[in-house]
Formats: structure tokens, sequence, C-alpha cells
């Protein structure tokens, strides 16, 4: 990897249905990427999920598990979005 | 630890609200390409451009994965070419022969526009300053991604108004030379007052010679944002209004500090300055004009927008200065009529005239950007328009510059479309009145006595 990608913000935002923690899940135990934290809300129906991972094991390029779980999410209906955590820390943290 | 709620505000700020990374602005320095021979100087200046901007497209194009934040525009700016052609150029046409390598350059790198065809003539013009801007509508229709810029005044040296005189004629000529393309030309040239050595946007950018060798500057935009943070604060008092800007300010300008880090770091180039700039582009919902309306104002250009323009423009600054390490450019808000569909939006109205704007200009970042006006408008009037706007540059120490669009062919009541980011604009009435003889003076405005400090 060329970045130190240690602390990556993993979004999943759609409509609820049965089975979505466990797809995204699944992904991430495949290519070796760690769970540190997970918060999830239904708002209005719609479901709202931040995993904060490590991806530093995984084999694959950061690049590429963007795009798979991009992919992954249009599969099952929801919008899933992989960023580094920087963003929003930079963002929201003096 | 970062939480849901922090998440999910910062990607609707990106994905609803247009919040993006206008541009990451390579700037690189060509004064080591300097050569009296002019195929060797052409030869240096592409090799120079080429090698050290090689990975800047693919740079940018990681960081927007990495971060999930789209990074609209990567681009270069390079030291003023009449300063490298001093010693080559014995015509404007040896000088639009850099122009065009400049062009091919970009293209080989992969950018869309690259600027700092330029010439600083705050005093006086040397010889190869005047080949240079002689040569600006030839370069400016023979090539499509060159930007030129000439700074004709600064509040140290006062005016050049033999400079401002003659730009007048360059922007006809350049004008009547792209006439086939509504004068597209124009839209790619810059009359300065005060102009910054590290803006990174175009068409003004350039590599000053204060600066070292290459440098990372990075503009950010989000005029969505802080119009959408606005409409939370309705009917609010001014107290109110001000902290809700400078918070959003603060947190877009973050995002652009934390890109131009990272590009510093993966290209191995320093971080040079964050412009805190709000940046409209022509798309629903990034408009300055937008915001403005959301302060109170039925249309840009109401009575009360000189006021409104003023606040948002301090607040900006005050929020994000915090948020970067260095701020620089031109930092502020633009109001550019053709980019901004509020703007444009005002303009059909008739709420907004040449003569608000230039009001506006005293208390924003930049100056009359993007005006389309008559082709059959006098260049003498073209130059009086400028000389009013260095004037206010000179005065009050800040940035001004004048980007009008004498569209040839056209008249009030039409509608010019430059497409893209450049947008589209009405043609606007300009003062029928001349000024001939106050421009045909020559010589130059001195320098004000505020100037005098040491």
């Amino acid at each position: 990897m060329v970045l130190d990608m240690n602390r990556t913000v993993i979004t999943v935002v759609g409509k609820d249905r049965v089975g979505i923690i466990a797809k995204v899940c699944t992904y991430l135990a495949e290519n070796n990427i760690n769970i540190l934290d997970i918060t999830q809300t239904i708002v209005q129906g719609f479901f709202n999920m931040m995993m904060i991972v490590d991806a530093s094991q995984s084999p694959k390029e950061f690049d590429k598990i963007v795009e798979e779980l991009e992919q992954l999410g249009v599969e099952i209906g929801v919008r899933i979005r992989a960023q580094h955590e920087d963003i929003f820390d930079k963002m929201h943290r003096i | 630890m970062i939480n849901l709620h922090e998440v999910i505000e910062t990607n609707k700020m990106i994905q609803q609200e247009n919040l993006d990374v206008r541009t990451i602005t390579l700037g690189i320095s060509l004064l080591d390409c300097i050569d009296s021979d002019l195929s060797e100087l052409n030869r240096k200046i592409y090799d120079k451009i080429t090698t050290v901007a090689k990975d800047l497209v693919s740079t940018g194009d990681k960081i927007q994965r990495t971060y999930g934040i789209p990074i609209v525009n990567k681009r270069i700016s390079v030291t003023p070419i009449a300063l490298i052609g001093a010693a080559a150029c014995h015509q404007p046409e040896d000088f639009v022969t850099i122009a065009k390598t400049l062009n091919r350059a970009a293209e080989t790198i992969g950018v869309n526009f690259i600027g700092g065809y330029s010439a600083l003539v705050s005093k006086a013009m040397t010889s190869a300053d005047e080949l240079l801007i002689r040569s600006i509508p030839s370069a400016l229709s023979q090539t499509q991604r060159v930007c030129s810029s000439v700074n004709v005044g600064s509040t140290k040296t006062g005016i050049d108004m033999n400079a401002v005189k003659l730009l007048g004629e360059i922007i006809l000529q350049t004008a009547e030379l792209t006439k086939d393309n509504d004068s597209i030309g124009c839209a790619k040239l810059v009359v300065f007052c005060n102009a910054p050595d590290d803006n990174p946007f175009m068409a003004g950018a350039f590599h000053g010679v204060t600066e070292g060798d290459a440098v990372i500057n990075v503009g950010v935009s989000g005029p969505g944002v802080v119009k959408k943070a606005l409409e939370s604060v309705r009917g609010a008092d001014f107290e109110t209004l001000c902290e809700t800007i400078k918070k959003t300010a603060f947190k877009i300008t973050r995002v652009g500090q934390l890109v131009a880090q990272e590009a510093s770091r993966l290209m191995n180039i320093p971080f040079g300055i964050v412009d805190l700039s709000l940046a409209p582009t022509p798309a629903i919902g990034d408009s300055v004009a937008e915001i403005l309306e959301e302060i109170g104002l039925e249309y840009a250009g109401a009575p009360g927008t000189t006021a409104a323009l003023a606040l948002l423009n301090d607040q900006v600054k005050k929020g994000g200065v915090m948020a970067s390490s260095f701020v620089g450019g031109l930092s502020g808000a633009f109001i550019p009529v053709s980019e901004d569909q509020g703007m444009i939006n005002a303009v059909e109205a008739g709420a907004l005239s040449l003569e608000k704007l230039e009001a506006m200009t005293c208390v924003c970042s930049v100056g009359l950007d993007m005006i389309a006006i008559p082709g059959d408008t006098k260049a003498s009037t073209i130059s009086g328009i400028i000389a009013d706007e260095m004037a206010i540059g000179m005065i009050n120490q800040k940035t001004t510059a004048v980007r009008i669009i004498p569209v040839i062919g056209k008249t009030v009541g039409e509608k010019v479309e430059f497409g893209g980011l450049l947008g589209y604009a009405p043609i606007m009435p300009v003062n029928p009145f001349g000024c001939d003889a106050f421009v045909n003076r020559g010589g130059r405005i001195p320098a004000p006595i505020h100037s005098f400090k040491n």
C-alpha cells in the first residue's frame, strides 16, 4: 500500500434490509480488513452505518477496496463509501 | 473518535452541497530555463514542466479516491513569461512560440489550464514586457490551455497607465481574433492590481519570482456548503449569521489544508498556501450570489449587497485563517458573472449593473470577473474600466482584477455561451460616455500617500 492507510471510515447508507452488515463484514473478513468500531442507526427507515476499520494488513490496494465496496453496495442496493479517516478528523477536530 | 453525525455531515457537504477542492495548482519556476536561443529556451521549458509535473494528475486522482473528495482541476502556473523570454524574444511572434510550448506541455501532463503567460508592469514596461503584451491576442487565439495575466499597478508603485491604455486595445484584439468562439480568448486574460504571487486560481495564476523552485497551492471551494449552513439560521441576527459562516469556512478550509499537505507529501514538493476563496461554478447550488440572497437580498445587486458581501468575505477569512497553516492567494469570495447562476439571474432580472459590481469589488477578493460587454465597446472605454478597478485596488491595498469580454458581433440583450466551468453570460451595458482624453494622457499614476510606510 502506497499510503499508510491505517484507519479508514466506511459508510453505508440506504434502505434497510436483511443482511447489509453481514455482506459488508464478509467482504472485510475475506480481505483481511479489521473492524475497530461500528456505529449504526436507522433514521426514517434509512440505514446509516459507519465502520472504522484498519485496512493496512489487506493484500489489496486501497483504490481496489474502494471500488469493490462501491460495487458491493450497488449489488445490495445501498451506497458504500470508504474514505481515509483524516478527512473527517481534520474537518471536525482542532 | 469521529462520530456518525460528523461523518454524515462531511459526506452531505460533498455529495449534496458541491464541496470540492477546486484546484491543486503546481507552481514551477522557469528561471533556470532562460536562454538567448529561442528554440533552446522552448525545449528547456517543455522539459522542465513535463518533468516536474509528471505526477500531478495521478496524485490528484489518488487523493480524490483516498478521501472521497472531488478534486476538480489540476493546473500549472509558471514564472511570468515576459521575464523568461526576455533574452530570446525580439518580436511578439517569438513569444507566441513559448505560448505554444506551454500549451503542448499542458496537453502532455493532462491539465486543462496553464497560467503564467504574464508580465508584471506595475511601474513601467520593459521592451520584453511590451512584446509579450502585444503577443497576447495571437497567443490566446492559437492555444487552448494557456492563461495570461498582466499586473499593471500596485499600492507601492501606482498604476502604469501606458499599460492600461495598451491593454484596452489588446483585449479588443483578443476578442476579434477569437470572435468565432464568442471572443473566448478574453476569458483567459486577467488585468491585475496588486497581483499575488501564489494565486492558484486561473486565469490569473502565475508562479511569482519570490517563490521557490516548485510549490503546491490549493484552492478550495464550497459556496453551496455556506448557503446550506445559512438556511438553518434564517432570520437570526448578524452575530449568529457571521458565526455560522466562520465555522463553515473553517471546515471547508481544513479539507483544503489536508489535500495540500497530502499532495505536497506524495509529490515531494513544498506546500505553499491554501486559497480560501469561495469559488462558484455554473452548477445549481454552487453560487456566491445565492449566499447573498440567503443573507436576505432579493437578488445580488439589491441595496445591501455590498454590506452583505463585505461581511461574507471577512467571515470566510476569519474562519479559514485558523484552519490552515499558510493562507494566501486571493482568499475571499469570487463574484464572476458567467460562472455563477445566481449572478446571471441577477443581471437578467435587471438587479445587477456593472457599476454595482464595481462597488462590490471594493469588499470582495478580486474584481470585475467574467463580464460580457458589447463587442463594439471602444478600447479607451475598456481602459477606463480597467483604470477604475486598478484604482480601487491601489487605494485599498487589495488585489483587484478585470476579466472582461467584449463579445464581437453581439450586443446588450444577447447571451454568450462559453461552456464548462466558464458558463454563460448576458451581455451587460457599458456607460456610453467617453474617456479618451483621460486614457490618452500616458505615463503613470503615482503611488498613493499611504504607500510610504518606511
